[in-house]
């Protein structure tokens, strides 16, 4: 008898530590917004799409356009149609067929949708055709590389049609995609938790069970959660910490540099010596030792840079190294500007990091002459002061995007929504429509190096360095791959 | 006693309604615009027109006080722009959160605050009450985000024997519930007990003092009953006001602590809600925050009211 209930118990035990053994608790740096991938908008949000919404189309570790819904794909002649081929047999969570009328469907709710956050990214879309049940043609109004790389984000997502129409805009309280996870429940500020999908058309490679994300802003408590094993993964390490897990070995870390950039930016609509002369900031930028910013602040674990992306991108224009810093020519030049202590007011993010940093380039500046104060404002009001132009300089931060166009197009371009510095030049303007109207990448190379000459002379940024997006996660985690958009592929992942 | 009650309710009204008011304009203050702040990276001028008119954010203030306290009295706080929740749903469900965390570190606070404070009272000027005063100033000194995070490293860490995060509520797993909520609710009452036993010393000392009490000990009463029936009971009433004062913000939610420990609570809604500049969240919860010190306070009141019979007198 009590051999009999002994056996149960240790049953019971091992079903129940075998199930929680698949379960990934997964440690976020903030509570996701609304996971509607049409009105989403946050980082942390695309970590649980991860989970949840497969795309038209993924990007692979050296961000090559691979197949994911979409199967294969191609232009048209004169590059204003593109036809996608669609995996055949692929399920939405409530048993809906992925097809061409949803990819349809899809595209023209990201356009149409109240509030769509996607809108802007898929602008180009005319219209949508569907050929036949598991072929869609996209028009566009004019030529639009970029198109391809925004569907390997949350525009290329895919949500069931039936649950859509049914939920209307309380689809993000019960989000229904076609990932190889489905949604279970989520507690706001809480929890999110996902289960494995029985149908998912790549089912074999699904080894986790379920998916607790967990929100834990503060970067030693959640590295403190992993370490005492409430976590087995989390995002967005501090690279202080980097250290600490190294030495720990019961832990391992995973890093990839962003895809966006770091900048001084500049208002040259202002009234301000620096806005009234490029000589001014070519001295600001002569007066900062990029790799010294990296060293004091980063511990070296950073990139620096001065492109809107990183050096070792493949669209790195690489005839504009990073220029040495040279303090006697800033001198000089600022000398010749007629203005010798240039006093500029730095508008800046008020964490730690970033704070840090503008420390470290006034104290560099300062030994050119200039005279940076440190204005430290917290997020909401940076965003103001940017969008109404209330600032000099002001440091400025861009998670990035898999197309170089999504990094330079709305910040360069005459009056686009994100260009802050108010910059407008004819002959950067043509090199960003001569990067759009073509997929051929030396073409699209080419003009992204006359934007490099125009703009790195200009200087309305001055970039200066790329993270590196860094994960800590538990020895029992196989299969974790390292993608330069930093969020992490599901598939192929096992807890041991 | 009910002519009295009745007088301090009446003037609740108008200090909840000039508490509403003030609580929208001074969000007002903060700078930044929520539809910038809501439109995400790519600031599309559509999404944010969209969000302006959608909350109405267009109006003058007046009209959008008119908006929000209309919807109030008929108990819709509006929607959070973030969470496309109702703030009515979100304070409903981190209530009881947070009130169990108040509740059990006050619970601590009491226990560990109130008996120091008589004994260093009673032993005042002995290293009894040295002893209990480097204890205060310990508590009183130490922040709490320090604390927590050291408590989480013996604890869940060192010795694993409590979660370091992760709140399940008590109608699932009462005692992880408890595993759970220990450790923050011992990091507040920790800091409130210090305060707590510096307010019951004092008051003691003070009762100690009077001739009441020196009566009572001429007349051949046990010292145990002379410093709980008499002086404790006096020395009360400073101590009350300070626990309600300090239950309200308890109830305001931990900030700190429940950053440290992710305890799901006012708190984290809150500090979420300002930086997204998530205006009716913000809202909700100052009102209900406000509202519930109100009460509180009136509570204290009447607390005085039980425990010292002269104030029973009109």
């Amino acid at each position: 008898m009590w051999n009999r209930t002994l056996a149960t118990l240790l049953l019971a035990v091992g079903v129940v530590s075998g199930a929680h053994a698949q379960t990934l608790r997964f440690g976020l740096m903030d509570d996701p917004d609304a996971l509607d991938p049409t009105l989403a908008r946050t980082f942390a949000g695309r970590m649980v799409f991860a989970a949840l919404c497969d795309k038209l189309v993924d990007i692979d570790a050296s961000l090559n356009i691979v197949p994911q819904l979409a199967t294969e794909w191609s232009w048209s002649e004169d590059q204003k149609t593109l036809t996608m081929k669609l995996r055949p047999g692929v399920q939405f969570h409530d048993g809906e067929p992925f097809d061409a009328a949803a990819v349809k469907f899809n595209l023209e709710r990201h356009l149409k949708l109240p509030g769509s956050q996607r809108r802007s990214e898929i602008a180009a879309i005319d219209g949508v055709d569907v050929i036949d049940n598991l072929t869609v043609a996209i028009r566009l109004k004019q030529p639009f590389a970029p198109l391809i790389a925004q569907l390997t984000d949350r525009a290329g997502m895919m949500v069931s049609p039936k649950a859509a129409q049914a939920l209307g805009d309380k689809f993000a309280t019960a989000p229904v995609c076609a990932g190889p996870f489905r949604f279970v429940e989520r507690v706001a500020q809480d929890h999110i938790t996902v289960e494995r999908f029985d149908n998912y058309w790549n089912k074999d490679a699904i080894f986790l069970k379920r998916i607790e994300f967990r929100a834990i802003p503060d970067t030693t408590v959640r590295l403190t959660n992993l370490r005492s094993g409430q976590l087995d993964l989390l995002e967005r390490l501090a690279p202080t910490d980097l250290p600490q897990v190294k030495g720990d070995s019961r832990l391992k870390v995973g890093s990839t540099f962003e895809l966006g950039f770091q900048a001084i930016i500049i208002n040259v609509s202002r009234d301000t010596q620096i806005a009234a002369n490029p000589k001014v900031r070519e001295a600001l930028e002569l007066s900062i030792d990029r790799e010294a910013l990296n060293q004091v602040v980063f511990n070296g674990e950073f990139l620096p840079g001065n492109q809107w992306v990183n050096p070792k991108n493949p669209f790195y224009v690489a005839a504009y190294p990073p220029p040495k810093r040279d303090v006697a020519k800033a001198k000089a030049l600022l000398k010749e500007a007629g203005v010798a202590n240039p006093a500029i007011n730095m508008v800046v993010y008020a964490d730690n990091l970033s704070q840090q940093v503008a420390q470290v380039v006034q104290a560099m500046a300062k030994e050119a002459g200039f005279d940076i104060r440190i204005q430290a404002t917290d997020f909401g009001t940076t965003l103001n002061l940017g969008d109404q132009g209330n600032f000099d300089v002001m440091l400025y931060n861009w998670s990035g995007r898999p197309d170089p166009d999504g990094n330079t197009y709305n910040f360069l371009a005459c009056k686009a929504p994100l260009n802050y510095t108010r910059y407008c030049n004819d002959k950067a303007m043509a090199a960003l429509e001569a990067s759009r109207l073509t997929n051929d990448v030396d073409k699209r190379k080419a003009a992204w190096k006359n934007l490099a000459a125009q703009v790195l002379a200009d200087r309305p940024m001055i970039y200066l360095y790329h993270r590196k997006l860094l994960w800590a996660y538990t020895t029992r985690l196989k299969g974790f791959g390292d993608y330069p958009d930093g969020l992490v592929r599901f598939t192929g992942l096992k807890l041991d | 006693m009910l002519r009295f009650l009745l007088r301090r309710l009446l003037t609740i009204v108008p200090t909840v309604i000039l508490a509403s008011m003030i609580i929208f304009a001074l969000q007002q203050l903060l700078p930044g615009d929520p539809a910038i702040a809501m439109s995400g990276e790519e600031k599309d001028p559509e999404v944010i027109a969209f969000i302006r008119a959608k909350y109405h954010l267009n109006e003058p203030l007046p009209i959008r006080y008119g908006y929000w306290i209309g919807g109030v009295l008929t108990g819709d706080m509006g929607v959070s722009i973030r969470l496309q929740e109702p703030v009515a749903r979100l304070i409903v469900s981190k209530l009881p959160v947070t009130l169990q965390l108040a509740v059990m570190a006050m619970i601590i606070a009491l226990l560990i605050g109130v008996p120091m404070g008589v004994i260093s009272a009673v032993n005042n000027g002995t290293p009894v009450d040295y002893a209990a005063n480097a204890v205060a100033l310990w508590g009183l000194s130490t922040p709490n985000f320090w604390l927590g995070i050291m408590l989480i490293l013996l604890f869940s860490v060192q010795l694993g024997w409590l979660p370091a995060s992760g709140y399940v509520p008590p109608t699932e797993n009462l005692a992880e519930n408890l595993r759970a909520m220990i450790l923050p609710a011992f990091v507040l009452g920790n800091s409130i007990a210090a305060v707590m036993m510096r307010h019951t010393r004092a008051a003691m000392l003070q009762v100690l003092a009077s001739d009441y009490v020196r009566t009572a000990h001429a007349k051949g009463l046990p010292p145990t009953t002379v410093i709980i029936r008499h002086c404790l009971r006096n020395a009360a009433v400073p101590v009350i006001t300070l626990g309600a004062l300090e239950f309200g913000q308890l109830l305001s939610g931990a900030l700190l602590t429940e950053q440290v420990f992710s305890v799901p609570g006012f708190g984290k809604l809150m500090v979420d809600a300002v930086f997204n500049r998530d205006y009716a969240v913000v809202q909700g919860v100052v009102l209900c925050t406000a509202t519930t010190y109100i009460l509180l306070n009136l509570l204290a009141d009447i607390a005085y009211f039980l425990v010292n019979p002269k104030l029973r007198r009109p």
